[in-house]
C-alpha cells in the first residue's frame, strides 16, 4: 500500500513549473511596490479618506462662505429697525425670523458669524506665532534663558483665564474684534510656547538627530528636516483643537456684556440677547447656537483628522 | 600588536553635571586603543559609562579631558576638511531601534541623508545605491518607499546599519545594536554584523552587557565598572581566566562559562555605587570580597600582568 503511494508519486514526473506562484517574478514584484511617498503626501491623502474630517471641513467652508456672502447679497440689512415686523417667527421673509427690534435674523446671523470666526481662526493663528517664536527660543537658547522663559509662562498660565480676559476688557475699556482678540490670546499661547519647547527638546535630543549630526547633515538641515516637520505635525493639530475655545470664549464674553457692542454682532451677542425671551422665542437662540455648536465640533473633528493624517504611526 | 592603532584614547574623561552642583563621573580616566579592523568590545553593568565613552570617542560629547587621537591625530583639534572625513568615516548604530529613525521619512530617505552630504550623485544613483544597500542587510528594494512603524525590531536595526554603511565607513560604534531585540532576531542580525566586518574591513567597537554575545564576536574586550577600565584583555585569556575580582564575578554569573569547574557563582554584596560618589581608592572596593585597607586609600593602576592582559586591582597577582 505504502509502496504503490510512492510509486504513483515518482511516476508522476515532476515538473518545477508546476510550484512557482503565478505572477511572483520580480518583473511583477515591482509594479506591486508601492510609489515612493514623502510624509506630507501621504498625510493628505490619509486626512481626504477620512470622511467625518472632510464633512467637518467642507461645513466649515459652507459656514465661512454664508458669513462673507450672505450680509453683502440679503436685501436685508444688520441694523435696519423694522418696528411693524418684531419678533417675527421664521418665514419666506425673514428665514431665521426678526429681533426684537425687526431686524432680520438670517442677515444678522451671518454677520456674527463673522465675528466668531475671525476671533477663532486670528486668535489661534496669533497663538501658534507667538507660541513658536517663544518655545523656539526657549529650546534655542536653553540653560538660564530658558528657565526663566518658562518660570514666565508658569505664572502666566496660572492666571485664571477668563479673569485676564475680563479685566482686560475692563482696562481696554472698548470691545471692538482687535480688543477682544487681544484679551483672549494674551496668556492663550503659553500652552502653544510649551508645547513647541518640549517638543523641540525632544527631537533635538533624538537619536535620529544624533545620527544626522554624526554624519556630518549641517544644523540648518537637520532643522528643515527633523525639526520643523516633526513640531508643526503637533503644533497644527494643537492649534486646531484651540479654534473652539476661542470661539467659545467669545461668546462667554458677549453674554456677561464684554463682547462685541450693537448694532455690531456675533453669535454670542445674538444668543445672549435672545436669552431673555427664550421660553417665548425659541428661535432667537437657536440659530447661533446651533452654529456656535456646528462651527466648534466642525473643528475639533477636523483636529481629529489632521492629527490621525499627521501620525504616521496611524498610516494604513 | 605592532600596527598603528585607529583610535588611541587616553586618560579620556567625560563628566556631566548633575543637581547640586556635582558632577557625574560618566567616564573617568579611561585608556585603550583600537586597532584597524578589529572588534573591540566595552561590557559593563547599565550605567558604567559605555555609551558616554562611545559618544565621546565620536565627538557627540566633549571630552572633560584626555585625549582622542584618531590615526595619530588629535580629533579636538581637526581642521573642517579633517573633520568632514571624520564624520564620513566614523558611524554609529543605536541601541533603540524605535528612536534612531525619524518616523516621518521614508526608509529610502534615511539611507539617503548621510550618504547625500558627502557623495556626488544623481538621483537615481541614489536610489540604486539605496537598493543596493538594502540588499547588503538582507531587505528588499520596496522597503525604500515604508516608514519606519511598518518595520519590525530587527528590520528597523536592518536600516540603521543601512545608514551607516551608506557612508562607506571603515570604523562603526555599535552600542547595544541587539540589545533591545528578540532573541530569535539577535543571532541574525550580529552575524550580518560579522559578515559585513569582513566584506568591508570595518572596525568596530561593540558596546554590550551580553557577555555571551561578546564571546562570539570580539577580539579584544575592556570591561568597565562605574566609569573606569578594570580589565582589558583578547578575549580568549579573559574568559579562561580573568583576573579582576569584578569580571570574575560578572563571568560567574554566565551559565556556561565555568560550567565544570568547581568555582561557584560569585554575588556581590550592595548595590553599584553611584557615579556622582564613587568610592575613594580603587572604585570596586566597597562591593570587592577581597579588599582590603590598601584598596580603599590607594586607587590601582591599569597594569599588564599577563602579555596584552591588564588589570586595574592591588592584588590581581595574588588572587
Ligand atoms: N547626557 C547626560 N547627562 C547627564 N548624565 C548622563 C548623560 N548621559 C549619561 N549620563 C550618566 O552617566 C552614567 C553613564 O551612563 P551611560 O554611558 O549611558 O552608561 P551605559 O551605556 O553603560 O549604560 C550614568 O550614571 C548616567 O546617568
Ligand atoms: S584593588 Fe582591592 S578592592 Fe579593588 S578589585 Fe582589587 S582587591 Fe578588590
Ligand atoms: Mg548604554
Amino acid at each position: 500500500m505504502n509502496e504503490n503511494a510512492v510509486n504513483s508519486i515518482q511516476e508522476q514526473a515532476l515538473d518545477p513549473k508546476d510550484f512557482q506562484i503565478q505572477g511572483a517574478d520580480t518583473a511583477s514584484a515591482e509594479l506591486f511596490a508601492r510609489k515612493p511617498v514623502t510624509y506630507w503626501r501621504d498625510a493628505w491623502r490619509r486626512f481626504f479618506e477620512n470622511k467625518l474630517a472632510v464633512v467637518a471641513l467642507c461645513l466649515l467652508i459652507v459656514i465661512t462662505l454664508c458669513t462673507i456672502f450672505v450680509p453683502i447679497f440679503s436685501s436685508h440689512s444688520i441694523s435696519a429697525h423694522d418696528l411693524l415686523n418684531r419678533k417675527q417667527w421664521p418665514s419666506a421673509q425673514h428665514w431665521f425670523g426678526t429681533d426684537d427690534l425687526g431686524r432680520d435674523l438670517f442677515v444678522r446671523v451671518w454677520a456674527g458669524g463673522r465675528v466668531s470666526i475671525i476671533i477663532g481662526v486670528l486668535g489661534a493663528a496669533i497663538v501658534a506665532v507667538v507660541g513658536c517664536i517663544y518655545g523656539g527660543i526657549a529650546a534655542y537658547f536653553g540653560g538660564k534663558v530658558d528657565m526663566l522663559m518658562m518660570r514666565i509662562v508658569e505664572i502666566l498660565s496660572s492666571v485664571p483665564n477668563l479673569l485676564v480676559v475680563i479685566m482686560m476688557s475692563v482696562v481696554l475699556e472698548s470691545s471692538s474684534i482687535p480688543t477682544l482678540l487681544f484679551a483672549m490670546t494674551v496668556t492663550g499661547w503659553c500652552p502653544i510656547a510649551r508645547l513647541v519647547r518640549s517638543q523641540m527638546l525632544q527631537i533635538s535630543r533624538s537619536e535620529y538627530v544624533m545620527a544626522a549630526r554624526l554624519m556630518g547633515v549641517s544644523p540648518l538641515k537637520i532643522v528643515v528636516r527633523h525639526m520643523i516637520p516633526n513640531t508643526f505635525s503637533v503644533i497644527i493639530v494643537a492649534v486646531t483643537f484651540r479654534i473652539p475655545g476661542l470661539i467659545f470664549g467669545e461668546a462667554f464674553l458677549s453674554n456677561v456684556g464684554l463682547g462685541v457692542q450693537p448694532p455690531n454682532t456675533s453669535w454670542g451677542a445674538l444668543s445672549s440677547a435672545a436669552q431673555s425671551s427664550l421660553l417665548y422665542y425659541p428661535y432667537m437662540m437657536f440659530f447661533p447656537a446651533l452654529l456656535i455648536a456646528l462651527t466648534m465640533l466642525s473643528f475639533t473633528l477636523m483636529g481629529d483628522g489632521l492629527r490621525d493624517a499627521l501620525d504616521p504611526k496611524l498610516r494604513r | 600588536m605592532s600596527k598603528q592603532p585607529l583610535f588611541e584614547i587616553k586618560n579620556l574623561k567625560r563628566y556631566f553635571p548633575a543637581k547640586g552642583g556635582k558632577t557625574v563621573k560618566a567616564v573617568d580616566d579611561v585608556t585603550f586603543d583600537i586597532f584597524p579592523g578589529e572588534t573591540f568590545s566595552l561590557v559593563g553593568e547599565s550605567g558604567c559609562g559605555k555609551t558616554t565613552c562611545g559618544r565621546t570617542i565620536l565627538g557627540v560629547y566633549p571630552k572633560t579631558s584626555g585625549s582622542i587621537l584618531y590615526e595619530g591625530e588629535e580629533t579636538a583639534k581637526m581642521s573642517k576638511a579633517q573633520l568632514r572625513q571624520f564624520r564620513r568615516r566614523n558611524q554609529m548604530i543605536f541601541q533603540d531601534p524605535y528612536s534612531c529613525l525619524d518616523p516621518r521619512m521614508t526608509i529610502g530617505t534615511i539611507i539617503q541623508e548621510g550618504m547625500n552630504v558627502h557623495f556626488k550623485r544623481t538621483p537615481a544613483q541614489r536610489n540604486e545605491k539605496v537598493t543596493e544597500l538594502l540588499f547588503k542587510v538582507g531587505l528588499t528594494a520596496d522597503f525604500a518607499s515604508r516608514f519606519p512603524h511598518e518595520l519590525s525590531g530587527g528590520q528597523r536595526q536592518r536600516i540603521g546599519i543601512a545608514r551607516a554603511l551608506a557612508m562607506e565607513p571603515d570604523f562603526i560604534v555599535c552600542d547595544e545594536p541587539i540589545a533591545a531585540l528578540d532573541v530569535s532576531i539577535q543571532a541574525q542580525v550580529i552575524n550580518l554584523m560579522i559578515d559585513l566586518q569582513q566584506e568591508m574591513g570595518l572596525t568596530y567597537l561593540f558596546i554590550s552587557h551580553d557577555l555571551s554575545m561578546v564571546r562570539h564576536i570580539s577580539d579584544r574586550i575592556g570591561v568597565m565598572y562605574l566609569g573606569s577600565l578594570v580589565e582589558l584583555s583578547p578575549t580568549a585569556p579573559l574568559y579562561e581566566k580573568p583576573l579582576h575580582p569584578y569580571t570574575q564575578a560578572l563571568f560567574s554569573a554566565i551559565p556556561d562559562v565555568h560550567r565544570g569547574k568547581k568555582e561557584q557563582r560569585i554575588h556581590l554584596q550592595g548595590e553599584i555605587p553611584s557615579p556622582i560618589n564613587p568610592p575613594s581608592g580603587c572604585k570596586f572596593s566597597s562591593r570587592c570580597p577581597y579588599a582590603q585597607d590598601r584598596c580603599h586609600e590607594e586607587a590601582p593602576a591599569l597594569r599588564e600582568l599577563e602579555k596584552d592582559h591588564f588589570v586595574t586591582c592591588h592584588l590581581a597577582a595574588q588572587l
